[in-house]
């Protein structure tokens, strides 16, 4: 092994930058005669928009221009898409009401643009977006996503009979029903996954500039795939075609998959720019970002587990409502679709699964992947469900696991996956012994004893990641392939650039990229340079989400290495006399095996560049390019154990331990790899116990709409986490790797509300499960136990 | 921010100058209170006028059977203080607890009062150690001080100069935090003065503001400790509620900081 | 408008700002010290934490107006030329920052709580001490750790030099 190569855990390259405050973030970025942006937002959840008066506007100081939706449209910009088409189980495709990204007639959500100002500072640009005038009409609104599919309640969009968006469904319900009535036992829960908000911390920005003499765009934004965004802007939008765009998505503070969406203001600033000849700069703030930024999760589900008298699961039935919010965000219609119904197999045999999803319309913020995306809701649902019915079944809930483990691959469930490899049992017997599981019985006696109740709960999760082989996403609706692209580039100096179509936004790319170059080619990893983030520099790309980026990202740079090392191996057995086959590169050599013939790395380089003396028909160079197409999703999958105390008198509930086993297949950073999981696990705590958004019923305005009311985790709601891996190869992919980005979102939620009901000894309990809550269900069953007992 | 003009005086007396040739000003002393609702368009005023700077604002002080601080006094320095710690070690912990490190170097005794925000620590202090509150014009004791939710008897210009707590026999302070803003959802500041009397005041939780539970205080005057408090309830009606705590499941927050402030006399640290 | 004059990473500076400015604002857009960074609108986030004649504070809750004759530093004023601070080095070492976003005021409050207890510091401390920061990607666990061993590192150096 190459000393920074696979496994070592090598401190981060980027970090300097970082440390010293000298990162680039896009409200770093200055361009000369940059303007500022501020737009005009909607205050109601659903109302019709009258004229608008800039008159007063425009006469305030540093007032350049005012745009609002009518001339956006009147400029041929196309309204906002959906990219993955989904049918409903009729046939019918999804209904996609229009999104304009400046709202002419309608706004449908508390935020939403209908106008824009620039002005020559960014508070000046605010003063005067105050000041115009838009005559609203409010409309009625609905929030609820289980009342907007009933009658006689407010309707948001022509296009979308009932408010319904799609009622789609997988499985075979007939066998499914035919199970359950057939049951020996049946588990049945209503269970609710809490609309969050991302809240990365670094808030969407976007500085778009215009080179009129070149007809030329330049866009810096906050995104996760600027690629995508270029695409998309150009071919759907209509704000610049692609070959005259330039997307730029430099450092990036967090997306958590909130920045892989294109949003209205990236368009309107785009479109500005041209309009008025300005560069200007958007960079919205933290109401902005609750308001605005897609939200994630939002399901109402109703969930049915069949048993047989060896507790043997022999169907499950899941019925959800997935609350889209006002419009389609960019790959929304997938998330509760083929990213969740498609995990309800979970780590389990499951012979029969159906699941009916039906996607509504309600008049709050968009909601699209987060974290997880669609597993966590997954993951949810089964792994609550399988505690509940160990509880019910008075089975030990590891051992109702174990009995219902998938323990040969490859395994098909009746939910479209194919799961490659995993070892189930190792993840769980890992966590269960890290936790010292077997001896929590002795730590709630002590708690006891203190006036604590103290719970235990535990999750198997498993995840699909590596998204995804294109022809069979392209066979389910999604409007691209998700390969991924790389090219290597080595210098005449040997040393080497990687140009990479993931970006990297905390995930340690610079690093862990750099790690597999040295592993292979034998450099230090102080001369690899990852480049990525900049569509005029790297060739092409589809992003990072769905913890993609090392199963495919990675995997395109193998296979781009491999054809630089098969030419470096061709021209060092010409230069050394010596079989192809002979050569190995390790060490900065390239040697010729068993021999003391040897060249430097840099000198291999340095001739293909020079081409003096190349063998025949080779071309001079170094570089190679390669597109990678998975041949399958990557299944992570892990065991979490959470143990909790609550206090009894107030409902207060610490995290006194948590454990996460998780099998990412191989590893090539465990520092980095622990970050990742560290991260998930406080995401997923958070969205237990912690956060949750509240809409007014009646208004619409969003409640929860700042951090004085968001509850996000901060360090004293955590432990120090104990975490750890097992490990089985991906055989899917050239490097073996799962991918973790999201592991600790997916898997940690049920560990904890499956810990505290145990604390508390009553199962109804819903996310956040915020003191109060939690000090109600202990009342409630406190009640409940005495009625009983009467 | 809408746009405004920044003054800065370096007397009481020009600052309420500054206040009244201004048409809506406000003063600004750490400012965490009124520069993020500015911040958000949510308030607006064409002066601010700093007290920052104000001499004669600093300083901490035992008079006797009481314990002086300066209105300009920055929660830092109150929790950090030796003369507080010793005198009356749970209002430094008091102190110590508002907010976080960094809001606790700029926010003031003297914004914390002066306008009776029911997320504030300080009231139930003022109110449990019979303080009295010393204006630019006045001594008002704190029990005519607090009037309503985020109203006071200050007259619109006058200035909190500093505070005088009574230094009491014990007392204790115990709070539970709001989970998303970390604002105190129900404080209880319990007090014993050297006349034996009792107060027990309550913040965060109240509808109307910072209270004293008079009937915690009566049951304590009889016998000092937790036991005095069995079976005894604030009414939910007279409490706040909202998205992080019913008025009902403040009540009894109100009643269990009130046990645990009985089991925390004398510490310099809070329990939250 | 207002003339403000203060010492920023130890040079002086002087210019004049709209009264409203925020010093924040004032360090990002005045003198393009870009590391400070505005994480929220509700005084909370503590992205932006700088020192204010040597304490931590939040650069977007006071104005650039009021810090007018003071001594400030930013994350950029924290090392010492090439040599990092020994935080800064242990956020590095321990891998305390992902997105980096958080991360200068991390550093910045981190500097503050080990000088106020003079590197004794133990986990429950430094998780509590951590309240006015939120970072979204760490989950803490490692700033935690960065924090303990830089103090631990700091103290130590104090201790030798002491000897």
């Amino acid at each position: 092994m190459a000393q920074d190569g696979i496994g070592a855990r090598v401190a981060r390259k980027e970090d300097k930058r970082f440390i010293t405050g000298k990162g680039r973030y896009v409200d770093d970025m200055r361009v000369a005669g940059m303007k500022h942006v501020a737009f005009v937002r909607s205050p109601y959840a659903h109302a019709k928009v009258g004229g608008i008066n800039s008159e007063q506007a425009r006469n305030m100081p540093g007032v350049l221009a005012v745009l609002t939706g009518s001339e956006l449209v009147a400029d041929g910009i196309g309204n906002l898409i959906c990219g993955w088409m989904v049918h409903s189980k009729d046939g019918t495709p999804m209904n996609m009401g229009a999104w304009p990204a400046l709202a002419p007639e309608v706004v449908r959500f508390v935020g939403q643009a209908v106008a824009m100002v620039i002005a020559e500072t960014r508070a000046e640009a605010r003063d005067a977006a105050d000041v115009v005038a838009v005559e609203w009409e409010e409309l009625p609104a609905i929030t609820d996503p289980a009342k907007a599919l009933g009658e006689g309640v407010p309707q948001l969009h022509p296009e979308a009979k009932g408010n319904l968006i799609y009622d789609w469904e997988i499985g075979d319900k007939a066998a499914a029903d035919k199970a359950l009535s057939e049951a020996a036992h049946v588990t049945r829960m209503e269970i609710v996954n809490n609309r969050l908000v991302p809240n990365a911390m670094e808030p969407r920005a976007a500085l778009a500039q215009y080179d009129a003499a070149e007809d030329h765009f330049t866009l810096w934004t906050t995104s996760q795939n600027p690629h995508v965004a270029r695409l998309v802007l150009s071919a759907f939008y209509n704000v610049a075609p692609e070959h005259k765009l330039r997307v730029i998505a430099p450092d990036v503070g967090g997306g958590f998959g909130s920045k892989i969406f294109i949003y209205p203001e990236e368009v309107a600033c785009l479109w500005a720019a041209r309009k008025t000849g300005l560069a200007v700069k958007w960079t919205g703030d933290r109401s902005e970002a609750f308001l605005t930024d897609a939200h994630g999760r939002d399901h109402v589900t109703v969930a049915e587990m069949a048993f047989d008298a060896n507790n043997r699961i022999t169907a499950f039935k899941i019925d959800t409502i997935a609350n889209f919010g006002a419009y389609m965000s960019l790959f929304s219609s997938s998330v509760p679709t083929y990213l969740y119904a498609t995990l309800l197999s979970g780590q389990y045999d499951i012979p029969t699964i159906h699941c009916n999803v039906r996607g509504v319309y309600t008049n709050t913020a968009p909601v699209d992947a987060y974290r997880g995306a669609g597993r966590p809701e997954a993951t949810y649902v089964v792994e609550r469900m399988m505690e509940t019915a160990a509880r019910e079944l008075g089975v030990a809930p590891p051992e109702l696991r174990r009995t219902n483990f998938i323990r040969e691959f490859p395994h098909q469930t009746p939910v479209i996956m194919n799961y490659d490899a995993g070892d189930y049992e190792a993840s769980l017997s890992a966590a269960l012994s890290a936790s010292d599981y077997a001896g929590f019985g002795e730590r709630k006696a002590e708690a006891a004893r203190r006036g604590k109740l103290r719970g235990i709960g535990l999750s198997c999760y498993i995840e699909a990641c590596g998204i995804a082989p294109s022809q069979a996403v392209g066979s389910l609706g999604a409007g691209v392939g998700l390969w991924e692209s790389a090219e290597v580039r080595v210098n005449p100096v040997g040393t080497i650039e990687v140009l990479t179509g993931s970006h990297s936004h905390g995930q340690g790319h610079e690093t862990t990229f750099a790690q597999l170059v040295a592993e292979r080619l034998g450099v230090p990893i102080d001369n690899v340079s990852i480049v990525h983030g900049d569509t005029d520099k790297v060739q092409f790309g589809m992003g990072t989400y769905g913890s993609r980026s090392g199963a495919v990202g990675m995997s395109a740079i193998s296979k781009a290495i491999d054809k630089v090392e098969a030419k470096a191996k061709k021209l060092a057995a010409h230069l050394l006399e010596a079989a192809e086959g002979d050569i190995e590169i390790a060490d900065g050599e390239v040697r010729v095996a068993g021999t003391d013939k040897k060249l430097g790395w840099h000198e291999v380089c340095l001739a293909a560049y020079t081409a003096h003396n190349l063998p025949e028909g080779m071309e001079p160079g170094l570089k190679e390019g390669s597109f990678y197409d998975p041949a399958n999703f990557t299944f992570p999958a892990g065991a979490y154990v959470c143990e909790v105390e609550v206090d009894p008198d107030t409902g207060h509930t610490e995290i006194i331990q948590f454990v996460a086993a998780d099998d990412f297949g191989r590893i090539i950073n465990p520092m980095i790899v622990e970050g990742q999981v560290h991260g998930g696990i406080a995401q997923g705590v958070g969205q237990a116990i912690l956060e949750g958004c509240i809409y007014d019923p009646e208004s619409g305005q969003l409640i929860t709409a700042s951090y004085n009311d968001y509850a996000m985790p901060r360090a004293h709601d955590l432990p120090s986490f104990k975490v750890s891996t097992t490990e089985t190869i991906c055989p899917s992919n050239p490097i073996g790797m799962k991918g973790c980005g999201e592991a600790g979102a997916i898997g940690t939620p049920p560990a904890v509300i499956n810990a505290i009901t145990d604390a508390i000894d009553n199962n109804d309990l819903s996310m956040p499960a915020t003191p109060e809550k939690v000090w109600r269900a202990l009342r409630a069953g406190a009640t409940a136990m005495r009625q009983a007992a009467e | 921010m809408y746009s405004l003009t920044y003054k800065r005086a370096d007397s009481v007396e020009e600052a309420r100058r500054l206040f009244q040739e201004a048409s809506d000003a406000a003063y600004l002393a750490g400012g965490h209170t009124l520069l993020p609702t500015m911040k958000q368009r949510l308030a607006a005023h064409d002066v601010l006028v700093d007290l920052t700077r104000i001499g004669s604002m600093k300083g901490i002080s035992v008079e006797g059977d009481r314990v002086r601080i300066g209105g300009g006094m920055t929660h830092a320095e109150v929790a950090g203080s030796s003369e507080v710690q010793r005198a009356i070690p749970s209002l430094a912990a008091l102190a110590g607890s508002i907010g976080d490190a960094q809001v606790r170097h700029r926010g003031t005794l003297g914004g914390s009062i002066a306008n009776d925000d029911p997320a504030a620590d300080y009231p139930a202090a003022a109110l449990a150690l019979a303080a009295t509150i010393m204006t630019d014009s006045r001594e008002i004791a704190a029990d005519d001080f607090f009037t309503a939710l985020y109203e006071t008897a200050l007259e619109e210009s006058e200035i909190v100069t500093g505070v005088s707590f009574a230094i009491p026999e014990t007392a204790g302070y115990a709070k539970f935090r709001n989970p998303a803003s970390r604002y105190p959802m129900a404080g209880v500041f319990v007090a014993r003065h050297r006349d034996g009397s009792v107060r027990v005041a309550v913040t965060g939780a109240g509808n109307e503001g910072v209270f004293r539970w008079q009937a915690a205080e009566s049951a304590l005057a009889g016998d000092f400790s937790a036991n005095a408090l069995e079976g005894l309830s604030v009414d939910p009606d007279l409490m706040m509620g909202d998205i992080h705590g019913s008025a009902e499941y403040r009540a009894n927050l109100v009643a269990v900081m009130a046990r645990r402030a009985l089991a925390n006399l004398g510490s310099a640290e809070a329990i939250i | 408008m207002v003339t403000v004059t203060m010492t920023v990473n130890g040079r002086q500076v002087s210019k004049e700002v709209e009264d409203r400015r925020l010093l924040v604002d004032f360090l990002r857009e005045d003198l393009e010290l870009t590391g400070t960074h505005v994480g929220c609108d509700t005084s909370q986030c503590g992205a932006c934490v700088v020192h204010l004649d040597g304490k931590a504070i939040k650069s977007c809750t006071i104005l650039a107006a009021q810090a007018d004759g003071t001594s400030i530093t930013t994350i950029e004023g924290l090392a010492d030329g090439a040599e990092l601070h020994p935080l800064q080095a242990a956020f590095k070492e321990h891998h305390g920052l992902q997105c980096g976003y958080c991360t200068p005021g991390m550093i910045m409050s981190g500097v503050d709580i080990i000088r106020r207890h003079e590197g004794q510091l133990d986990e429950d401390t430094v998780r509590h001490e951590l309240e006015g920061n939120i970072c979204r990607c760490t989950g803490y666990h490692n700033i935690v750790k960065a924090i303990l061993a830089a103090a631990q590192e700091m103290h130590g150096e104090v201790r030798q030099a002491a000897e």
